[in-house]
């Protein structure tokens, strides 16, 4: 038996990559719920607004990378970061102004709103594939591990190496400032309280003078910086591959309603839960038991529960199982 | 001084039929004026019509001598006009004193010594200040309407229905609070399903009926009218 070995390999595949990938699913979980909780419409095109803003900041990043601009042992993307946020501001004012400004005024049924964002998810699909094509590109740079396999063994005298790549590390540290600014924000600020309020009870927020379009404007900005940090992390953990994020987007949806649309903190949690089950669900624990059973005694399969091939389903089955049980998500949010 | 003059209302719900047929409602500076009737006599309509919130096909609004008939309804809260709505009047997952902090929205000055005055004003409002307001008891989400609504300073304070659903305590206690700000100077408006109560702290009272004025006149005299208190206050 060997405890610290196993608890090593369920670090290593199981607790850091889904610690990272809730944190990406968070922040995107979080622009889904305040579309949703301020606009009131599911935004379909969110996955391929994280896909925009990841390419920005990938084409930012080879700019400044071709100018020698780095920073050092992190990537070069974080400074890239900010002019994604801005472009993808700049592409989802233009729709707003274009496309949903039209359907509040004529006070559209929601179910419309979804269907015309699917519109606007289909024509960002075609801008980002006319602008950086379909395949595959890794744009981290900077140190790969912030802690290494080979000197963590050496260290530890283990026979399993602990690695910890700084992409994971930047993730939930940017994730974390991110959601803190966030929540100050909503929760301080005058601003951001006009929007809760707008998003709380719409008449009463008009009949307290606050206004409407300033709430929607400062909402799609959040939602761009939200959105493109989701997508750029995303991107520096993986690779950026465009076609990716429209498959994120279920997963990212089910961590909204799963936590309770509407509720920021919900989404957090969600995206955590949505990113340990799929992660659990899909590791091959053969390792870990091995280390576990007495005397070297090894399982003959992989003792994995579901295929990577299922990981989307397990996003599904967690959605169902909580709308069933909890219609308004596990924090309290607004029914759907 | 006629400080709110309403008249000749007529009106109705988008292009639908005309609930108001011609519904006049006038307030005097610091005075209480009640506005009662059945179910479905289009109260809560002339309100919402005296707000802008609703497209007038004939009349108009005058406050302070001013035609204010065109304006938005956000325009008129700068104009000095606070509402509280018969329902929905809160925002729920807000605090007891972020809901007043919404309802100073347009304000650009200091507004901390106008929510001590809701304090004072409802006791209630400042035990619970940092309760979300969906989480108290209806009597109290009714003082924190309220409350968000003075949060403005306005001039004329109109209510809808503000005791619904409280108990005859809370709403002896209320009525007294109404009338303590109306001795600030502040005009109210306001909708009442207790007749009677409501009547007897009126200055002036409108009866209305199907969208008309049925009967108008100081609260003491339609309390005393026989036919009013045979028809609207059963007895
Ligand atoms: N939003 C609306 N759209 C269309 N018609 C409405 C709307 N609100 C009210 N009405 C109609 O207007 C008429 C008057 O309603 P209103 O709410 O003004 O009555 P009220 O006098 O306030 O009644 P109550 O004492 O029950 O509050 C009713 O026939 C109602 O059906
Ligand atoms: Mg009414």
């Amino acid at each position: 038996m060997d405890i610290l070995n196993a608890l090593v390999a369920f670090a290593n595949f199981v607790l850091i990559p889904a610690t990272a990938y809730g944190a990406q699913l968070a922040l995107g979980a979080l622009g889904v719920t305040l579309i949703y909780g301020v606009l009131r419409f599911s935004n379909f095109a969110h996955g391929e607004t994280m896909s925009f803003g990841a390419m920005v900041v990938v084409l930012v990043t080879a700019l400044f990378q071709s100018w020698g601009i780095s920073l050092g042992p992190l990537p070069t993307a974080l400074l890239a970061l900010p002019f994604g946020i801005a472009v993808t501001a700049l592409l989802l004012l233009t729709t707003d102004r274009v496309v949903y400004k039209f359907y509040r005024k004529v006070k559209a049924a929601p179910v419309m709103l979804v269907i015309v964002s699917t519109g606007v998810m289909f024509v960002m699909n075609g801008v980002v594939r006319m602008v950086v094509g379909t395949e595959d590109r890794r744009f981290a740079d900077g140190a790969r591990f912030l802690v290494n396999a080979r000197d963590f063994k050496a260290w530890s005298g283990l026979d399993e190496g602990l690695a910890i790549k700084t992409t994971q590390v930047i993730t939930v540290v940017v994730a974390l400032i991110t959601v803190a600014a966030l929540f100050w924000f909503l929760n301080k600020t005058r601003t951001g309280k006009s929007m809760r309020a707008f998003s709380d009870n719409e008449d009463l927020a008009l009949l307290s003078g606050i206004n409407p379009e300033r709430v929607v404007t400062i909402t799609w900005l959040l939602v761009a910086a939200l959105a493109t940090i989701a997508g750029a992390l995303y991107g520096l953990d993986k690779s950026f591959k465009p076609f990716i994020y429209q498959q994120l987007l279920l997963p990212v949806f089910a961590a909204a309603i799963v936590g309770g649309i509407g509720n920021p903190l919900g989404a957090i949690a969600g995206g955590f839960v949505i990113a340990f089950s799929e992660v659990t669900l899909t590791y091959a624990f053969k390792k870990v038991i091995t280390y576990l059973s007495p005397d070297s005694w090894s399982p003959d399969g992989l003792v994995q529960l579901l295929s990577t091939d299922y990981k989307f389903a397990v996003s599904f089955a967690i959605l169902i199982i909580v709308l069933l049980f909890k219609p308004t998500g596990l924090f309290k949010g607004q029914s759907i | 001084m006629t400080f709110l003059h309403a008249s000749e209302m007529r009106g109705g719900y988008g292009s639908g039929a005309d609930i108001l047929h011609g519904c006049t409602l006038t307030v005097q500076k610091g005075e209480i004026a009640v506005i009662v009737g059945p179910n479905g006599a289009g109260k809560s309509t002339a309100m919402k019509a005296v707000f802008g919130m609703l497209n007038l096909r004939e009349g108009h609004v005058h406050l302070g001598g001013e035609d204010i008939t065109q304006l938005s309804p956000q325009e008129r809260v700068y104009k000095g006009m606070g509402f509280v709505p018969q329902t929905h009047n809160i925002f729920p997952t807000m605090t007891v004193r972020e809901n007043l902090e919404m309802g100073a929205f347009i304000r650009n000055d200091d507004i901390e010594e106008t929510i001590e005055q809701v304090y004072e004003l409802f006791p209630a409002v400042k035990d619970k200040r940092n309760q979300n307001a969906g989480e108290l008891s209806g009597g109290q989400r009714q003082q924190v309407a309220v409350g968000r609504a003075l949060m403005t300073q306005p001039k004329l304070l109109m209510l809808d229905e503000p005791t619904a659903g409280v108990s005859p305590i809370v709403m002896d206690e209320l009525f007294d609070r109404i009338i303590e700000v109306a001795r600030t100077g502040i005009s109210i408006l306001m909708v009442e399903q207790n007749a009677r109560q409501a009547l007897e702290i009126a200055d002036k009272g409108y009866v209305l009926v199907q969208g008309a004025n049925a009967y108008t006149d100081t609260g003491a005299a339609l309390l005393a009218n026989p036919e009013v208190r045979r028809t609207f206050l059963g007895g």
